[in-house]
């Protein structure tokens, strides 16, 4: 029983790490221009066939092709600035059915591109740390977690200490008086938008190796990134990575003691209760309701 | 007098359009008569100013409901079909609770919540809901004989004239509700909230009776669906079928009653017609997110805005006070 405890455990820690990492982008997205980018589900899914192209189909190493997933996921993140939030600025709801629009055709151009069947990515490494003889953790499962911490902290950093980031934080308080202090508000959103979309798309290419990829995925990771971002109070990073860990394990818990299905509806559920109690989550404030 | 006479004449072309037509574009236009009455109920919805992303899924529990009903218990399908509406309106009065203590953002991702509840319950439970792979053979409509017409429902006619029948009496009582006292009173929780609440007007019970109202005819719409088709599925109720809804009510429009129907024809009509004939169907959902966005973006007020241009521009000026942003 302990062995199963442990290995859920770790299993629920390579979920936290690339939940984390879609659902910082989206709080991200959200605190600078206040707008839900329901497309975010299909920036990762298109991070993984970035893997798919560039390392399953075009042999280039696989962390090259992590890094063109990243570059080219956010470079579509700016392209979306640009195309709608942009100009949907004031109109936020607008804006959100805009990318309802955009995931569709992003499904659309995938499907054309690769077809809509699983596609297989060669494993990257086979290498297992046996803890003990029921306690396993296959290598690139850990290089997941430790990618995803290291771009988290990177991200923190660049907040905390940079004047992009800072630039950033005021614009996601204060819209005007943050323009009134001379940030360009178009410049914090491209920036925004480009590290949200690239985390999203940086999560997929990490996992693509680990998961069956097609062109539907991006469904369950949108609604477990709502889950969370709703429940750590929209617009709190802190509160998207705590949640994302803490969901992380009830998911993975329910799914090995009951089933995916069941852990989906109690994920769920959690939403609608917060919504319910507290509306602005467990660490939100209520700025930009 | 000339209204009436319009009315007739718009009528005769509907019971003679289904003649002029393919038997596949028959079928296309059952399906475009049953997604009218999807559209106009959303738009109910959103008399109230808020926007669900559940719609569908409620549509989707009349189409269970009354399948089952008829299937389990061997009620005539046309009981089942009301019964079955009757459930959607009964389940969203349950889910009202919860989704009205929001609004805005969070009654939108609430009602996609709850309708991802209630698909995912759907797909788990085989018994009742037949799992992934849904309910199949649902009963059809049973024949009947009204003397001057012979329904016979392997037709698509028939249907076509039975859902039309269905869907005009529906499509009536939402257009009679708007203009009531209760429709007004929509409006006022939509556009002055506020105002409305410091006159006594209970907004919660008010939205939550569009709700239901609008819930009740799109579990109608499902209803006769399923008993169309013949199966459904957890998956012919997805996100996909509502950014439909989404773009017909959009490109349509909401302030006018008939706002989504048009949205919903045109495109259907350019869906078939454009996209069938150059052989691009499979770029459906290509096109229909196109269309969305742009609509958003650069028509806000929708179709019906530039009919109304057409038809009053002396009456331009007055109307504006009235008239409504689609997305605000």
């Amino acid at each position: 029983m302990v062995e199963l405890l442990a290995q859920t455990g770790l299993n629920a820690l390579y979920a936290a790490s690339y939940t984390a990492l879609v659902a910082v982008g989206l709080v991200l997205i959200f605190g600078v221009m206040g707008v839900i980018n329901f497309a975010h589900g299909e920036l990762f899914m298109l991070g993984a066939y970035a893997i798919v192209a560039v390392y399953a189909d075009w042999n280039l190493p696989y962390l090259v092709a992590v890094a063109v997933g990243m570059a080219f996921v956010g470079t579509v993140g700016l392209g979306m600035e640009r195309a709608f939030f942009r100009p949907l600025r004031d109109n936020p709801l607008g804006g959100l059915v805009a990318s309802i629009g955009f995931l569709m055709i992003l499904q659309a151009l995938v499907s054309m591109g690769f077809g809509v069947r699983m596609e297989h990515v060669p494993p990257v490494t086979q290498e297992v740390i046996v803890i003990t003889e029921r306690v396993r953790l296959p290598v690139f499962r850990l290089a997941v977690i430790l990618a995803a911490v290291v771009l988290l902290a990177g991200l923190w950093a660049f907040l905390k200490k940079t004047r992009f980031g800072w630039a950033l934080r005021a614009s996601a308080q204060d819209p005007e008086a943050a323009a009134l202090q001379g940030i360009s508000i178009n410049q914090t959103a491209r920036i925004a938008m480009f590290i949200g979309a690239a985390l999203a798309g940086v999560a997929g290419a990490l996992t693509a190796p680990l998961i069956s990829v097609n062109p539907h995925m991006g469904h369950s990771v949108i609604v477990t990134a709502f889950i969370v971002i709703i429940v750590g109070g929209i617009g709190s990073l802190e509160g998207a990575v705590i949640v994302a860990v803490a969901y992380a394990f009830v998911h993975t818990f329910v799914t090995t003691f009951f089933d995916g299905v069941i852990a989906d509806i109690v994920g769920l559920l959690l939403l609608l209760i917060v919504l319910i109690v507290k509306p602005t989550g467990l660490f939100g404030s209520t700025d930009r309701a | 007098m000339a209204k009436f006479a319009a009315l007739f004449g718009f009528g005769a072309i509907l019971l003679a359009l289904p003649h002029a037509l393919s038997f596949s574009q028959q079928e296309i236009l059952v399906f475009l008569t049953i997604n009218v009455l999807l559209v106009a109920s959303y738009r109910l919805l959103t008399l109230t100013g808020e926007w669900s992303l559940g719609h569908v899924v409620i549509m989707g529990v009349g189409a269970y409901a009354s399948a089952l009903l008829s299937k389990r218990l061997g009620i005539y399908v046309p009981v089942a079909m009301l019964l079955g509406a009757v459930t959607a309106a009964m389940i969203a009065l349950a889910l009202s609770f919860p989704l009205f203590r929001m609004k805005g953002f969070y009654f939108l991702i609430g009602s996609f919540a709850a309708g991802e509840i209630i698909r995912l319950l759907w797909k788990r439970f085989r018994d009742p809901f037949g799992g992934p792979k849904g309910l199949k053979k649902i009963d059809p409509m049973p024949d009947f004989d009204i003397g001057i017409y012979a329904f016979d429902f392997f037709e698509p006619v028939s249907y076509y004239y039975f859902a039309l029948a269905v869907v005009g009496v529906s499509l009536w009582v939402m257009w009679r509700i708007e203009r009531s006292p209760v429709g007004l009173t929509f409006h006022a929780v939509h556009w002055q909230d506020r105002l409305a609440e410091a006159s006594g007007v209970n907004v919660r019970a008010y939205r939550t009776l569009a709700f239901v109202l609008a819930s009740g005819f799109a579990g109608l719409s499902g209803a006769l669906l399923a008993h169309y088709i013949g199966t459904i599925n957890p998956n012919s109720f997805d996100v996909e079928q509502m950014v439909f809804v989404l773009t017909w009510t959009i490109v349509g429009g909401t302030a006018t009653f008939y706002g989504p129907i048009l949205g919903c024809v045109v495109l259907t009509v350019l869906n078939e017609i454009v996209l069938r004939e150059a052989g691009f169907e499979q770029m459906r959902p290509l096109i229909y997110g196109l269309i969305l966005i742009l609509s958003v973006l650069f028509m806000p007020k929708g179709l019906e805005s530039l009919v109304r241009g057409a038809f009053s521009g002396r009456n331009a000026r007055k109307n504006k006070a009235g008239e409504t942003k689609a997305m605000e």
